[in-house]
């Protein structure tokens, strides 16, 4: 995994794309597979070279500043965007390329749109008539627990509740690969954790893969078992959030200059107080050197770490 | 996708019924006074030069009451229905999607966007073409007796109302019903590429009354190659002289047709077949009107009427529909084109 630097903006990419997670192959397709992706708007690359596979079974967050990407990624992704270069696979398929490979995709648009005019009842008979594998049961259940009035009218709903009937429908069609766009961002705390709390309770049930963007950290952290952080168009650090926290360590000790480091240990952010300098680095293989201060870090230490390097390279 | 359809389409639907059963009753009450009217004048089964009379009053009679309204308020609203069809049910249907966001609910549900467009396309479009000719059928009703008896009153001259004149032609038979799928898909296009309800609304009606006007006045007339007839210039039927100061003359006869044909020119020629210009005689620019006939006669003129034969209508008719609904077609390809190469998001 070599995360590639932050191009600016209009320019073409050029350097090589961020290597794919080292994971095994498996039997069934990756969620997603992008191979060299890229979506241009008029002389702006929204999303630039990027390569990624995002194997399923997996909840995975999405992370980036607004602007990054995620949104042009996740629209490549449905087929509701045609790449400009490059090529994505979603489940082993074209993006929206036919009847059974939409069923197979749930999507929760950011903004979560439904229609206005229509009541709730009437979304869930929209999604049991445009799904053939729509479960009703499910559907039913959860707009019960949620209290929602099933007469209302999508336009007399809350921000939180509209989210929980985009989800709701999403999920209702049992799709494998269910992909969310900013879901929680207007949602206010209580609403934000009822629905994290029902997407939950959806991927623990069924085999479901999510992919989940969003710039707050915090959210994915209780949630995500993958990330993936997407600065300026490019993929700056893609894995597993065990084996990232495993590989990347933050370093105290005196002041060093970072290029004097064993070949194996990667410099992912440097700062110097005085005598001391702070390091955190990226390693396979433990860190022996009795000068250093060893310390842990988390999902927040490392984003903010890829974000801060991507923004000053 | 049937019921996602006709949920999305009620409101219109339910509004388009509400106007055409308002409209039923109207014609039905104004109509039935129309036919007792055309029964009282004798009309009805009668033939030949004494009837010509009778139907002339019969108009005359109708131009001066209600009907008169009602005749040119029914060949308005048909002309009108297409327009409104295109500009109310064909544009906003994808815009409204893309303004409220509703077309990425819509197109991740497990039905293609091209399944889903074609049965938008298809019911809301046999809608219109139902809606349209349903009215179209209702004013032909109401106005049946005003054709047939224009027709009677053929030769009378008091009066020329051709089936075929472009005023008229579009308001009667079938062709509404094309007119109505064209603007339908039109307007459904023009919203695939503006992507904005209210200029695309607005694209729509001008495109459309652009389409109708440029087609009734240029191109219907070469749908089927038209009747010439050259005949001697009759100089006793001489309607129009006109003689202007750089030498130049001009005369048109009275065209030599039934007066239900649809005339697109009236030429007089010299024997030599060019257009007559003149010189003009003294004989005609200071003598009398015998004088000047007698020199007009003495040229030998000819007179070259171009027409469309009333006998023509119903083949007008079918060519106008079977085209219109052609280009409608072709539309719903290039909408279904435009939003599967993802235009749209």
């Amino acid at each position: 995994m070599t995360a590639g630097s932050a191009a600016p903006e209009g320019r073409p990419p050029g350097t090589p794309p961020a290597a794919a997670p080292g994971e095994l192959p498996r039997r069934t397709p990756p969620a997603l597979d992008a191979r060299g992706l890229g979506k241009r708007y008029g002389r702006r690359w929204a999303l630039a070279d990027c390569t990624l596979t995002i194997p399923a079974g997996h909840v995975v967050g999405l992370v980036g500043p607004n602007g990054a990407g995620k949104t042009t990624l996740l629209n490549l992704a449905t087929g509701m965007l045609e790449p400009t270069t490059g090529t994505v696979e979603v489940l082993g398929g074209a993006p929206a390329s036919g009847a059974d490979q939409l069923a197979k995709v749930g999507y929760v648009a950011q903004d979560t749109p439904v229609y206005a005019g229509l009541t709730v009842a009437e979304h869930l008979r929209l999604g049991a008539e445009l799904n053939p594998g729509w479960d009703d049961e499910l559907a039913r259940g959860r707009i019960e627990r949620l209290g929602l009035d099933q007469k209302l009218k999508a336009a007399k709903l809350s921000g939180g509740q509209r989210a929980q009937l985009a989800l709701t429908l999403a999920i209702a069609k049992r799709p494998e690969l269910l992909i969310l766009d900013e879901p929680i961002a207007r949602l206010d705390p209580l609403a934000r954790r009822e629905f994290l709390q029902l997407l939950m309770e959806a991927t623990a049930e069924q085999e479901l893969t999510v992919l989940m963007s969003s710039h707050l950290i915090a959210d994915l952290e209780r949630t995500c078992d993958y990330l993936i952080v997407l600065v300026a168009g490019r993929v700056v650090l893609a894995g597993q959030v065990d084996d990232l926290l495993a590989s990347h360590h933050l370093l105290t000790g005196p002041r060093r200059d970072p290029a004097t480091l064993p070949a194996d240990q990667q410099v992912i952010t440097a700062s110097h107080v005085g005598r001391q300098s702070s390091l955190l680095v990226r390693t396979d293989k433990p860190v022996h050197d009795p000068a250093w201060t060893v310390a842990n870090v988390d999902i927040e230490d490392l984003v903010l770490a890829y974000l801060s390097r991507a923004a000053s390279a | 996708m049937i019921w996602l359809t006709w949920r999305q389409f009620r409101a219109q639907a339910i509004t388009a019924a509400a106007a055409l059963a308002v409209l039923a009753i109207v014609l039905l009450v104004t109509g039935i006074g129309l036919a007792h009217a055309y029964n009282d004048a004798g009309l009805p089964g009668c033939h030949g030069g004494g009837c010509a009379g009778a139907a002339s009053l019969f108009i005359d009679e109708a131009k001066a009451n209600i009907y008169h309204l009602v005749f040119y308020a029914g060949v308005f609203l048909v002309y009108a229905a297409p327009a409104l069809i295109g500009v109310f049910w064909g544009a906003p249907l994808i815009t409204r999607e893309i303004e409220a966001g509703t077309f990425r609910l819509a197109w991740n549900q497990s039905v293609t966007r091209r399944r889903w467009l074609a049965v938008k396309l298809g019911l809301i479009g046999l809608a219109a073409i139902a809606t349209s000719g349903l009215l179209s059928l209702m004013v032909g009703w109401w106005s049946s007796p005003i054709y047939a008896a224009a027709q009677q009153a053929a030769g009378s001259n008091s009066l020329s109302i051709s089936r075929l004149d472009p005023p008229m032609f579009g308001a009667q038979g079938i062709v509404p019903m094309g007119y109505a799928a064209f603007a339908f898909a039109l307007g459904v296009t023009l919203g695939a590429l503006i992507r904005r309800t209210v200029p695309a609304m607005a694209a729509t009606l001008a495109v459309f009354a652009g389409v109708q006007l440029a087609w009734a006045d240029v191109i219907r007339q070469h749908l089927i190659a038209p009747v010439r007839s050259l005949t001697p210039l009759n100089v006793s039927a001489i309607n129009e002289l006109s003689i202007t100061s750089n030498q130049t003359m001009t005369v048109v006869a009275a065209a030599k047709v039934k007066s239900t044909a649809w005339v697109l020119s009236n030429q007089t020629l010299t024997s030599a077949g060019k257009p007559f210009t003149g010189p003009p005689t003294n004989a005609c620019i200071s003598g009398t009107t015998q004088q000047c006939n007698a020199w007009l006669a003495s040229k030998h003129l000819q007179q070259l009427v171009s027409y469309q034969p009333a006998s023509r209508f119903w083949e007008f008719q079918w060519y106008e529909t079977a085209i219109f609904l052609a280009v409608g077609l072709a539309l719903a390809a290039l909408c279904s084109w435009l939003i599967r190469s993802k235009r749209i998001a």
